[in-house]
């Protein structure tokens, strides 16, 4: 059987060099099951990158069928093709530029009007369309009965039912793609009209336009998009055309500013007069299964419960399944290491034995014990998405993340960075656009992970006896404090742009499937050791040559501790003396090695730092250790996410800056009031 | 005229206008929010976003979004939700 080439170049290369694959993209609205039907298609035969020169994830798949090979692209979820967003240019540009053989739309059955909504865009692109009409499970679970035959007669174009995560419709739709691209289906497809009020300004900035509309643009359709308000191909026509023509179309488009209100409004009664016939909706009076949980997850008070059970179930699973092993991985992997180190490379000179073992299979470990945490915490975000009830939660808690100028789906990443600050910077990929996607990765590193608190926990209680708790909540306090005051910060005068409108659709409740949730655990796992995992991996060994040479891993006398000797003054500042100083350096490669580090330095920490450090120079070193820079992980992730090595090295050098101040001040104030 | 802040939950207003930059009407219009929509307050709190419903879905919009959408009342009774 003819099995499809590696999935190296990209579909448009193959057409330019004749295409010897059938290229078929996926498109739909969010929340329609786009990703489902996808991985049904494509099962593992998949690649996930990035859209070109964007932050956007981009699938593309194969499937084969009777020995002919197909290409599946998935296109960005959008609710209309104006370039609103990164998501609709990419989707509308994908399917100018590339023409694909055949363009399927994903629709939800239960709200089909405003997913048809996309068709009327979609279908004034130069590509065939079909329908697959999604979720007919769900739309029956909420009394809605539509009538698949009558619904492909009324549109012209084939349609095919499916309810994709019970696996239904899935042969269907392949045996309808394929017929379709052997000629084998009729395809006439009716299209919305616009309004007669506008059709003359319509013709008008068509011959204004002439042939000035730059490849793969076509002419009708950008005069329309320019009508409907499109800033994108508003500002590309300004380049294009002369100026005197331009001033012309500019006249046209101010005096008919309003005409996307007509010409959305003339789709969507195109829309009814399709559906009229084919969907019967519940009788008045009957509630749907989404209206009866929405009575208690959408209410103020017992919705704010609901989410505070479901987040103690997560942190529960985080503590209970994942820290043990997480803990469990450490040591069987940190064995193995020591166990290389010390069996086979007893021969070889004792700083190879350490590299080996310490410094690449110390990293490599460190990179694995991630693992437990993010597949916890992938499988809960999936899940959650799923259902539909994440759109749930980013509605209760939106009145509280206003005031940093995000949105109520910031709040789930942030929150979950308690448990580790890497999956809460991955987690903000669910966030739709890249201002507030920036600004949570950038507040990410605020919340106090779970590494970080088992140090404080541990230092507070050293330090500060019975009143360790209080301590310990205060630092909490602190940091959250700090989030939000950065947050503010940013929001107001640093990150460029306003804060996006608050636009959420809330999607009708469905159990969810499997297959996606473990597809999309598996490829944000992938992801993390594959690109974040390379950077650990190089820091790791880095650091550890750093606090082994030049004294042959006498931590005092490497390089690190020579760093910290160096920045003595500094920490008499906070009246910290210089081993104190390196245990915290030691931090940025995971923020337990403070304790290992303090461990090495003072051969009787327990006693020893107590006596040591002030009361008002121990509060300082707690805090510090709360504020520093967070672990190479996180670090690696944040350069990952944000794409951007400029607003990594911000966020460090933001974090830098608060320590040394914050701990300073706490130090001076406390030595002030006779604590130091 | 009324805007959606001004409907109780279970109200429903007839789309009369749209307010604010072209990117929010844009994206309001292409949701379904075009003038002569039926729109049902489902919840509306004296602080936070307000849920509505309209074409068969339940979108939440922020107080500041929802000031821009301007109604006229259809009905005082009350809808179940």
């Amino acid at each position: 059987m003819y099995t499809c080439p590696a999935l190296k170049d990209t579909p448009a290369m193959r057409k330019s060099s004749g295409r010897d694959q059938w290229v078929i993209a996926l498109a739909g609205q969010p929340n329609v099951g786009k990703s489902t039907v996808f991985n049904l298609l494509t099962g593992l035969n998949q690649h996930v990158g990035n859209w070109p020169g964007k932050t956007i994830e981009q699938k593309i798949g194969t499937f084969t069928r009777d020995g002919e090979c197909y290409t599946l692209v998935d296109l960005p979820g959008t609710y209309s093709l104006t370039a609103n967003s990164e998501e609709e240019r990419i989707t509308r540009d994908y399917i100018l530029r590339e023409r694909p053989d055949l363009v399927i739309a994903v629709v939800d059955a239960a709200v089909l009007e405003r997913n048809l909504y996309l068709l009327t865009e979609l279908l004034l692109l130069p590509a065939p369309v079909i329908l697959a009409l999604n979720m007919m499970d769900v739309a029956a679970q909420e009394g809605i009965q539509v009538e698949p035959k009558v619904l492909e007669a009324a549109l012209g174009l084939p349609v095919v039912p499916m309810s994709a995560s019970k696996n239904v419709g899935v042969r269907e739709l392949v045996e309808t793609v394929t017929r379709f691209i052997a000629g084998d289906l009729p395809y006439a497809p009716h299209t919305p009209t616009i309004l007669p009020n506008h059709q003359a300004v319509l013709e008008e900035i068509h011959r204004l336009l002439g042939d000035h509309t730059p490849h793969p643009y076509p002419a009708e359709w950008v005069a329309l998009k320019l009508l409907e308000g499109d800033e994108e191909l508003h500002r590309i026509m300004q380049a294009q055309l002369p100026p005197q023509d331009w001033e012309a179309v500019h006249a046209q488009l101010y005096a008919h500013e309003d005409a996307i209100l007509d010409i959305a409004g003339a789709r969507y009664e195109w829309i009814t007069r399709m559906v009229r016939a084919a969907v019967i909706r519940p009788r008045v009076g009957q509630v749907g299964l989404t209206s009866r949980l929405d009575r208690v997850l959408t209410h103020p008070a017992w919705g704010t419960l609901a989410l505070l059970g479901i987040l103690g179930v997560v942190f529960w699973l985080t503590y209970t399944v994942g820290a043990p092993l997480q803990e469990w991985l450490d040591t069987v992997l940190g064995d193995f290491a020591a166990w290389v180190g010390a069996t086979l490379l007893s021969t070889a000179p004792a700083w190879l034995a350490a590299l080996v073992s310490d410094g690449i299979l110390g990293g490599a470990v460190m990179v694995m014990t991630f693992v437990p945490i993010l597949v916890i915490f992938f499988a809960v975000l999936g899940f959650l998405e799923d259902t539909g009830y994440l759109a749930r939660a980013a509605y209760i808690t939106d009145r509280f993340m206003h005031l940093l100028g995000l949105h109520g789906k910031s709040f789930m990443p942030l929150l979950l960075g308690f448990g580790c600050n890497v999956p809460a910077i991955m987690g903000a990929r669910i966030i739709e656009t890249r201002r507030a996607r920036l600004l949570t990765s950038l507040l990410a590193p605020f919340v106090p992970c779970a590494g970080r608190m088992v140090v404080v926990t541990l230092l507070a209680g050293l330090f500060f006896g019975r009143a360790a708790t209080l301590v310990a909540l205060g630092l909490v306090g602190l940091n959250l404090l700090l989030l939000a005051g950065f947050g503010i910060v940013l929001n107001r005068l640093l990150l460029p742009g306003e804060p996006a409108a608050f636009i959420m659709e809330l999607p009708l409740y469905h159990l969810p499937n499997p297959r996606t949730i473990g597809l999309y655990v598996w490829r944000n796992v992938i992801a993390f050791i594959q690109k974040a995992g390379t950077i650990i991996l190089v820091a790791a060994v880095v650091i550890w040559a750093l606090s082994y040479f030049p004294a042959d891993g006498d931590i005092a006398a490497s390089y690190l501790g020579q760093v910290g000797q160096a920045l003595e003054p500094v920490g008499r500042w906070m009246g910290l003396p210089w081993p104190v100083l390196i245990a915290l350096l030691t931090s940025f490669v995971a923020k337990e090695n403070t304790l290992a580090a303090l461990g090495v330095l003072y051969a009787d920490m327990l006693h020893e730092l107590p006596l040591l450090l002030s009361p008002a120079a121990a509060l300082a070193f707690i805090v510090a250790q709360m504020l520093f820079i967070p672990c190479v992980a996180t670090v690696a992730t944040l350069k990952q996410e944000t794409g951007s090595w400029k607003w990594t090295l911000f966020s460090l050098a933001v974090m830098t800056a608060l320590t040394l101040i914050i701990g300073v001040a706490i130090y001076q104030l406390g030595a002030l009031v006779g604590l130091g | 005229m009324l805007t959606l802040l001004n409907l109780e939950p279970g109200q429903t207003g007839l789309i009369r206008e749209l307010h604010g930059g072209r990117g929010l009407v844009g994206r309001l219009a292409a949701l379904g929010f075009t003038l002569g929509a039926p729109v049902t307050v489902v919840r509306n709190h004296n602080k936070g976003p307000i849920i509505v419903s309209l074409r068969g879905t339940q979108v939440a919009l922020g107080r500041g979004e929802a000031e821009h959408v301007l109604v006229t009342l259809l009905t005082g009774a009350t809808e179940a939700h």
